[in-house]
């Protein structure tokens, strides 16, 4: 093993402190050492977006980061997203409702991608939002589905704060 | 995919990057890590450190200062991307900004990182080209500044030094009221263009054109500023047919060719994307004078 550092991470609202190689990927110490295997890898080249999370809320792609680089910062996974243990988030229920995923490999990162992109544009239009998952690939749905959730989600989101 | 043993370095200053760089023997900086880090991945490069460059201080800013942008080599491409002061007074960077790449990669690229990497085809490299940027770096031996024509000294290998670091980069503002386009085909929105253009141009009151730049990104090594077409331009009216017929001369230039496209598909593009994007930027020529 070379060498390691101390790292101190916020993931999903959970303080860890762990010592990590200084070259493990962050993608992998979410995977393998805190179990948080949501996080899903493809391409391990930042190309799938499959490995999105918010990194002190924006999204990034976790197989480019090193664990090290998380010291002291907040992370959102997907295991994260929903408000708890039996509710959904909107927008996962928008995707259960819009078939927005089959086999569900991209599906966390397409979640991650949209909570920022909803936040930051919360009344899209639809090439907006294909724009916005242009870099997170799906291999099942075409992407229609997709696309109708995020619609979908945006008015569930934008209802709810309404009240 | 592991990336391969490396020690790893985190400064906090600028002088103690410089001290790294100047004692530690095959050290790579790591910025927003979007290139570094798939090349890791790879193992396309093996170097014995990374001198992450994430937690030093001060290399973030966009500011306007004597008629020029001043961008920190540390700036996300997102804070360029969401800036207004970039929007209203440098269009040109802000256009070619959003085709780079994805939100979630321009969450962390940065400006210097691009500069840096050096891609044929990178926006930004492109901007700092047609912009006439100058780029500072910061050695052991203090800092210097380097003109962007003479910044690329090879295929993705910029004019720096082993034990320096770009620091900022100067882009010369133009007038209010220019014309700016940036337009590129890729196959795949977020793909490495295989030809990009990025043209500028003002005009006088009576609708000559005064200046142009035109800068053509993926078809050499580094991008080229096609000043045959440039000066074809000044003291011209743009009248139809003006930036066609002056276009077919980037069929001339020499092309690469790659798996993605021959040279001669290259030539074609640069022709049909710079008669595009100065017809654009023409277009948005205002308040003439």
């Amino acid at each position: 093993m070379g060498e390691t550092r101390k790292i101190i991470v916020t993931v999903n609202g959970t303080r860890h402190e762990a010592e990590v190689e200084v070259r493990y990927l962050l993608a992998d110490f979410l995977r393998h050492q805190l179990g948080l295997t949501g996080t899903h890898l493809g391409c391990e080249h930042g190309v799938c977006g499959a490995c999105t999370i918010l990194f002190d809320g924006r999204s990034a792609r976790s197989c480019l980061m090193l664990a090290v680089q998380a010291n002291g910062h907040e992370i959102l996974t997907v295991e994260g997203i929903a408000p708890g243990p039996d509710k959904m988030h909107p927008l996962q229920e928008a995707f259960r409702d819009n078939h927005g995923l089959q086999c569900g490999f991209c599906t966390p990162g397409m979640l991650t991608t949209l909570i920022e992109f909803l936040r930051d544009n919360p009344d899209p239009t639809e090439q907006e939002v294909r724009v916005a998952i242009s870099g997170n690939l799906c291999r099942c749905t075409g992407y229609q589905g997709i696309v109708a959730a995020a619609l979908d989600a945006a008015k569930r989101l934008q209802a709810a704060k309404r009240g | 995919m592991k990336p391969p043993p490396f020690r790893y370095h985190d400064p906090q200053t600028l002088g103690e990057i410089v001290g790294l760089l100047g004692t530690l023997e095959n050290a790579k900086l790591l910025a927003g890590g979007q290139s570094l880090m798939p090349m890791l991945n790879m193992r396309f490069v093996l170097p014995d450190h990374v001198i992450d460059l994430n937690r030093v201080e001060g290399l973030s800013y966009i500011r306007e200062s004597g008629g020029a942008l001043e961008i920190g080599a540390m700036t996300r491409q997102r804070d360029l991307e969401f800036s207004d002061l970039v929007a209203s007074r440098c269009p040109l960077m802000h256009e070619a900004i959003q085709q780079i790449g994805h939100r979630q990669t321009r969450n962390r690229g940065t400006m210097g990182g691009s500069l840096c990497h050096l891609d044929p085809s990178a926006e930004l490299v492109s901007v700092a080209a047609a912009l006439d940027a100058t780029v500072t770096v910061t050695g052991r031996a203090g800092e210097r500044r380097i003109e962007f024509a003479e910044f690329p000294r090879a295929y993705m290998t910029p004019a720096i030094e082993a034990d320096e670091v770009v620091t900022s980069l100067r882009l010369p503002l133009w007038p209010k009221g220019h014309g700016w386009a940036f337009v590129e085909f890729a196959r795949r929105h977020g793909d490495f263009a295989i030809v990009s253009a990025a043209a500028l141009i003002e005009e006088d009151e009576n609708g000559k054109i005064r200046r142009a730049s035109l800068t053509l990104g993926g078809i050499g090594p580094a991008p080229v500023r096609v000043r045959e077409v440039e000066q074809a331009l000044v003291g011209q009216t743009a009248a139809a047919e003006l930036f066609g017929t002056a276009c077919e001369a980037c069929r001339k230039l020499d092309a690469m060719a790659d798996v993605q496209a021959p040279a001669s598909y290259r030539q074609h593009l640069a022709a049909v994307l710079s008669r595009r994007a100065l017809e654009a930027a023409h277009a948005r020529v205002q308040g003439r004078g």
